[in-house]
């Protein structure tokens, strides 16, 4: 078999050939197409730093295997913003202060996408913090980090309202 | 990681052939498989993907009123689908208290069975451990062991089973059905996992080649929709494994108990059916004494393996709580936590 994987990045559709198996989505992102934004903080599935969106669910890059996902669509952090309009959830983390450090941040703002997406934790800070919990931050930001996607889930509730009316 | 082969077969019968060979393992979200190749634990010759796979990823309601769920039916997926959310709420309730949303997303039904055991001695190659290198020696026994096991362990092993989402399936009768060389056979979820014993390397009853292809739930356990809880107490509020968890499924009618279920997690190398203890809920009024009671003889066997004698009041207390939620009615909507043992109890029934 050979070991290319055909996979829609950030809106393109790239062919990469693996020389190896072993690689994960989160190596293939960062050490094969220069895609840096994701971040390898643990790479054990425990911190969230790696998470993009794949098939437009959040997921822990470094934990997939890339070969294992042929035809698949990824979103990084990279592909978040049109041109230079920021996503909603990234002006929300600038106007929060919902950082420190910013290493966690992509990880923080590609879950925080997900979450909004997924649709079950409403506007409630409660659900917002334990539907957040896979995103460790070390800067414990974590306040911010809530206010930035309280904020974001109700603005493009209610952008999704107006397309609505 | 090591260097494996890769075969992506496109229906069970290529996989099941593939997986036949000695070193194969099978490849699903890979959450936990690709996590012990990282560190070296599991070191597969060859990896069968099983991402291509028809027919697997289905959540199917049964017309006798069961369900079967496609082994690579997503964690998320399950726990979010409004039927079966609203027929067997405890499940939905262990599956949302387990790991972060990201892993839920990515984590399936099958792999979930064959989570391995999360004793830092087993996840360290320098360690002796009888499970990962049979006849090593255990160094937990007499090292860091305070969340270790309580029942079910021996002299070879005290680790435990990882799973929240096994404990309500164990309690509600779940079945596993298997494809092998054989052909397709079915074993109970009880059944399914093993206890150390001399032992310990043999986790569960899956032969060499043999595929988890679904999970089948019986009618009988939709019965416990309205008063069926899992607790889960863990080191801190979210993203962590049970200490010890609890789920409880009640059947109460005119103010008693006419059916009861009780599993514990955390406890043992597998998700532990409380049988006499359900027994003793039999016929009795739902309230705090009873519960208390039956938790007594739920953990009746129990003895420390190490520095977790605390465990075992610890879990005949999580045990009393999930009955006493249980009991109290299942919310209409999951708590913001799922499976927090510290949500008050409504109703005033105090565990």
């Amino acid at each position: 078999m050979s070991l290319s994987v055909t996979l829609t990045i950030n809106r393109v559709l790239q062919t990469v050939e693996l020389d190896d198996p072993r690689v994960t989505l989160l190596d293939l992102l960062r050490e094969r197409l220069d895609l840096t934004g994701t971040k390898k903080g643990c790479d054990r599935g425990q911190c969230g730093a790696c998470t993009i969106l794949l098939d437009g669910r959040r997921v822990n890059a470094c934990l997939a295997l890339a070969i294992s996902h042929e035809g698949a669509e990824i979103l990084t952090i990279e592909g978040l913003a049109e041109g230079e309009r920021l996503h909603p959830v990234q002006a929300a983390f600038i106007a929060h202060d919902a950082f420190q450090c910013g290493f966690c941040t992509p990880g923080q703002i590609m879950s925080a996408v997900g979450l909004i997406g997924e649709g079950q934790a409403g506007d409630d800070p409660e659900r917002m913090r334990e539907g957040m919990s896979g995103n460790l931050c070390r800067c414990g930001a974590y306040r911010g980090i809530t206010e930035a996607v309280v904020e974001a889930t109700r603005s493009m509730t209610a952008t999704t309202r107006e397309e609505a009316a | 990681m090591n260097r494996f082969e890769y075969v992506r077969p496109r229906t069970v019968a290529e996989a099941v052939a593939a997986a036949a060979q000695p070193g194969s393992a099978y490849l699903a979200a890979g959450t936990n498989l690709l996590d012990l190749m990282k560190i070296g634990v599991a070191r597969p010759a060859r990896l069968v993907d099983l991402n291509s796979l028809p027919g697997l990823d289905r959540i199917e309601h049964l017309p006798d009123g069961g369900a079967r769920i496609g082994a690579q039916v997503r964690n998320a997926d399950l726990a979010h689908d409004p039927a079966f959310r609203r027929r067997f709420p405890v499940v939905a309730e262990a599956l949302l208290s387990g790991a972060s949303a990201q892993l839920r997303n990515a984590a399936t039904v099958g792999g979930n069975l064959l989570q391995r055991t999360r004793c830092a001695y087993f996840q360290d190659t320098a360690s002796a451990c009888n499970r990962r290198v049979p006849g090593s020696g255990c160094d937990a026994r007499g090292g860091e062991n305070r969340l270790h096991a309580v029942l079910g362990w021996s002299e070879a092993c005290i680790a435990t089973h990882p799973s929240d989402f096994c404990v309500p399936l164990v309690a509600l009768d779940a079945m596993v059905e298997i494809e092998g060389p054989a052909g397709l056979r079915e074993v109970s979820l009880r059944d399914f996992h093993l206890l150390p014993g001399t032992t310990p390397e043999r986790e569960n009853v899956l032969a060499p080649g043999e595929l988890i292809v679904a999970l089948r739930l019986p009618a009988e356990a939709a019965g416990f929709a309205a008063h069926a809880r899992y607790v889960k107490l863990r080191e801190r509020t979210s993203y962590a494994f049970a200490v010890v968890s609890a789920a409880a499924g009640l059947r109460i009618e005119e103010g008693r108990i006419t059916a009861a279920r009780l599993a514990l997690g955390g406890v043992a190398a597998k998700p532990w059916r409380a049988e006499a203890a359900e027994a003793a809920l039999a016929g009795v009024t739902p309230d705090a004494a009873s519960f208390r009671r039956v938790a007594e003889i739920a953990l009746a066997e129990a003895h420390p393996s190490g520095d977790n004698a605390f465990k075992i009041e610890l879990a005949r207390r999580i045990a009393a709580r999930a009955l006493s939620l249980a009991a109290a009615g299942t919310p209409e909507r999951l708590p913001a936590l799922p499976a927090s043992p510290f949500a008050p109890v409504p109703g005033g029934l105090h565990g």
